[in-house]
């Protein structure tokens, strides 16, 4: 009896990978609200692989599912640059090989070398847009194109600020406005980075990342830290709020698609980034998420008014933009430190 | 199962190995669902934390140290008390503490009035208390943040009525986290002490009524005595998920401010992913938690003997 069921067992797992999953099937790993359904649908269509899709809420609670077990589930992820470059020293990314994927020349120059995947050895971009904040202009008609809104504010906006619930975002932001580097292990420097985010905290209503738009668009925030497309959304469902490139510097990012080490349907996966580096289609998630993407020939097939939105126009004198770094051990728990007093 | 034939003579034999087979399911899913897990949690606590999430699997002090002690924000002073977590711990001791209390003085009144319907009325009124829990936790905290948000329907309707005449700011208030819990968990207190009124005689009550009792102390010296029970499953019972709760100081109180919850949350979600010092977090509240019922247990033992 016992020795039958140990067969069994046996058999069970030594059953290769491909009769397990099934051919044919392709799953995602991703952002919430991040991609149109009928963008999948279209690629099951032209396809027949079937798509599942979970979600995430954050690069980091990604990241630690993926840790915590989720590794061989699931085909492709779409994590944000720094945890791109997480992602490989973690050697969590399987390699995509020269001529692996046709439409590789797709990519638009500047984000073929991007400093977090040296020569897109594991990843192609999906969207890209900046980081910033926006103000309600019914509510404040001062200058906003400063930190100071946020860390140092107005009278009429103390209290009536909500930030993104991101430790990198929060700090890359504050850092410009002290004019200090990423990921500084000067003490001086940190001291003053704790200090600045202590005493701003004050001034804060909430820290809130899905409900960032929401805040704006209902009046519960008159300033709210939003990412370029959420706050272009939030203009067009009647919140009167700008979006400001603050002269301090300018956050940007890139999401990014990731094959998976150990995809139980690699070449789905591989089918699935051709699929999204064709104009048309990567045209249809921006046409749905408001960014920008990395690949040419998309900005004709964009909907009007995103050619000319101000979310995605920087005026001439706008800052270049910054990535966030990646720290080192040493300087990441010192933020973490940072970011625990400042919730505590 | 091939023994239970050859013990059929030998009743007790035959009732012991039954009675064995019968517990295995239950000792499977408290061994399954809970002793395994908390006994991961407690080895995961004394592990080294991998940076960026995860474990090494190596002795170390380091979760509860960082608890108890503070070295400053580089970690090289000399130790002192660390207050932000005892600071964390107490909010969120107080917050599930108004909660309870809350749900106590709106829950005994509703059981009570339920519990001396006329039988055939009961169960609809009890259905009615449970409908709101067929909706999700998270739609029903959602909704709460609409209700209550500076230009929301609560606040126009004490504008309109004159009532107030500026918005009340509610919202990413700590009493909007009671709030929260308190109508997350009412239907604990209400069900429980439901239970115990509904089979309270109230013939004690005449006859305390009959001995020129007022009504107040009949509540206080005969019914709460009888009741008691019920009111304490009930405290203990919107208590413990309050203290633990994540979802309402995230939605309704902004997130500005760490409970227990969202602290261990940060653990392993957050950028920090520190996995043993959430795991020693859980344990130092489980601790808490157990040994809270404990002194509890022991106290109801004593009051039976006596």
């Amino acid at each position: 009896m016992l020795r039958k069921l140990t067969l069994a067992l046996a058999a069970a797992a030594l059953m290769p990978a491909g009769m397990v999953s099934a051919e044919g099937k392709l799953s995602i790993y991703h952002w919430f609200e991040y991609i149109p359904q009928e963008l999948l649908d279209k690629f099951s269509a032209e396809t027949g692989i079937e798509v599942t899709m979970d979600t995430f809420d954050s690069n980091e609670a990604m990241l630690a599912n993926l840790k915590a077990g989720k590794m061989g589930t699931y085909d492709v992820a779409v994590p944000g640059d720094y945890m791109v470059e997480i992602m490989i020293g973690e050697g969590l990314l399987d390699t995509i090989a020269d001529g692996e994927l046709a439409n590789m020349d797709n990519i638009e120059t500047q984000w073929l070398e991007v400093p977090f995947d040296p020569g897109r050895k594991h990843s192609i971009p999906y969207q890209w847009g900046s980081t910033s904040f926006s103000v309600n202009r019914d509510v404040y008609a001062g200058d906003i194109r400063t930190t100071a809104i946020v860390f140092d504010p107005p009278d009429e906006l103390k209290g009536r600020i909500n930030i993104l619930d991101s430790q990198g975002e929060v700090m890359l932001l504050a850092s410009m406005h002290l004019g200090i580097p990423q990921c500084t292990n000067d003490r001086e420097q940190l001291k003053a980075l704790d200090d600045l985010l202590q005493s701003a905290k004050g001034h804060w209503a909430s820290f809130n990342s899905d409900g960032a738009k929401d805040v704006l668009v209902s009046g519960d925030a008159a300033v709210g830290m939003i990412w370029n497309g959420f706050s272009s959304k939030a203009r067009e469902e009647g919140a009167n709020v700008e979006y400001s490139y603050p002269r301090e510097g300018l956050i940007v990012w890139m999401d990014n698609v990731v094959l998976l080490q150990d995809a139980p349907n690699r070449d789905n996966a591989l089918k699935f980034m051709d699929f999204l580096l064709e104009p048309e289609n990567v045209a249809a998630v921006t046409n749905f998420a408001r960014y920008s993407a990395g690949v040419k020939g998309v900005v004709d097939l964009l909907e009007e008014g995103l050619k000319s939105q101000p979310e995605a126009i920087p005026p001439a004198d706008a800052p270049a933009g910054t990535f966030i770094q990646v720290c080192d051990q040493a300087t990441q728990e010192v933020y973490d430190a940072i970011w625990t007093r400042l919730k505590k | 199962m091939t023994g239970a034939g050859n013990d059929r003579l030998n009743r007790s034999g035959a009732f012991r190995s039954v009675r064995t087979a019968l517990l295995l399911p239950s000792w499977l899913v408290i061994g399954v669902f809970l002793l395994v897990p908390v006994f991961l949690m407690l080895v995961f606590s004394f592990l080294t934390k991998e940076f960026r999430g995860g474990v090494i699997w190596e002795f170390s002090l380091a979760a509860y140290d960082q608890f108890i002690f503070d070295r400053g924000l580089f970690g090289d002073e000399p130790p002192t008390i660390e207050w932000t977590y005892i600071t964390i711990f107490c909010r969120s001791i107080l917050q599930a503490a108004v909660a309870t209390v809350l749900c106590l003085i709106l829950g005994f009144p509703t059981a009570y009035f339920i519990a001396t319907r006329d039988s055939r009325h009961r169960m609809v009124w009890l259905f009615l208390v449970t409908v709101p829990y067929w909706v999700n936790l998270l739609i029903r905290t959602v909704s709460m943040k609409f209700l209550i948000r500076d230009n929301g329907p609560l606040n126009e309707l004490l504008l309109a009525l004159g009532a107030i005449s500026q918005p009340l700011t509610l919202i990413n208030t700590d009493f909007a986290v009671q709030l929260g819990l308190f109508y997350s968990y009412l239907p604990f207190m209400v069900l429980p002490v439901y239970a115990s009124v509904e089979r309270y005689d109230f013939s004690l009550s005449e006859a305390a009524a009959d001995l020129y009792a007022g009504r107040w102390t009949i509540l206080r010296r005969v019914v709460f005595p009888v009741v008691r029970p019920g009111i304490v499953a009930g405290c203990i019972l919107v208590f413990i998920p309050s203290l633990g709760a994540f979802l309402a100081p995230d939605l309704l109180g902004g997130a500005k401010n760490f409970m227990i919850g969202s602290l261990i949350e940060e653990q392993f979600k957050g950028n920090a992913g520190n996995w043993p010092f959430g795991a020693a977090v859980a344990m130092i509240l489980l601790s808490m938690v157990l040994i809270a019922l404990m002194i509890h247990a022991r106290q109801q033992s004593r009051t039976e003997v006596g």
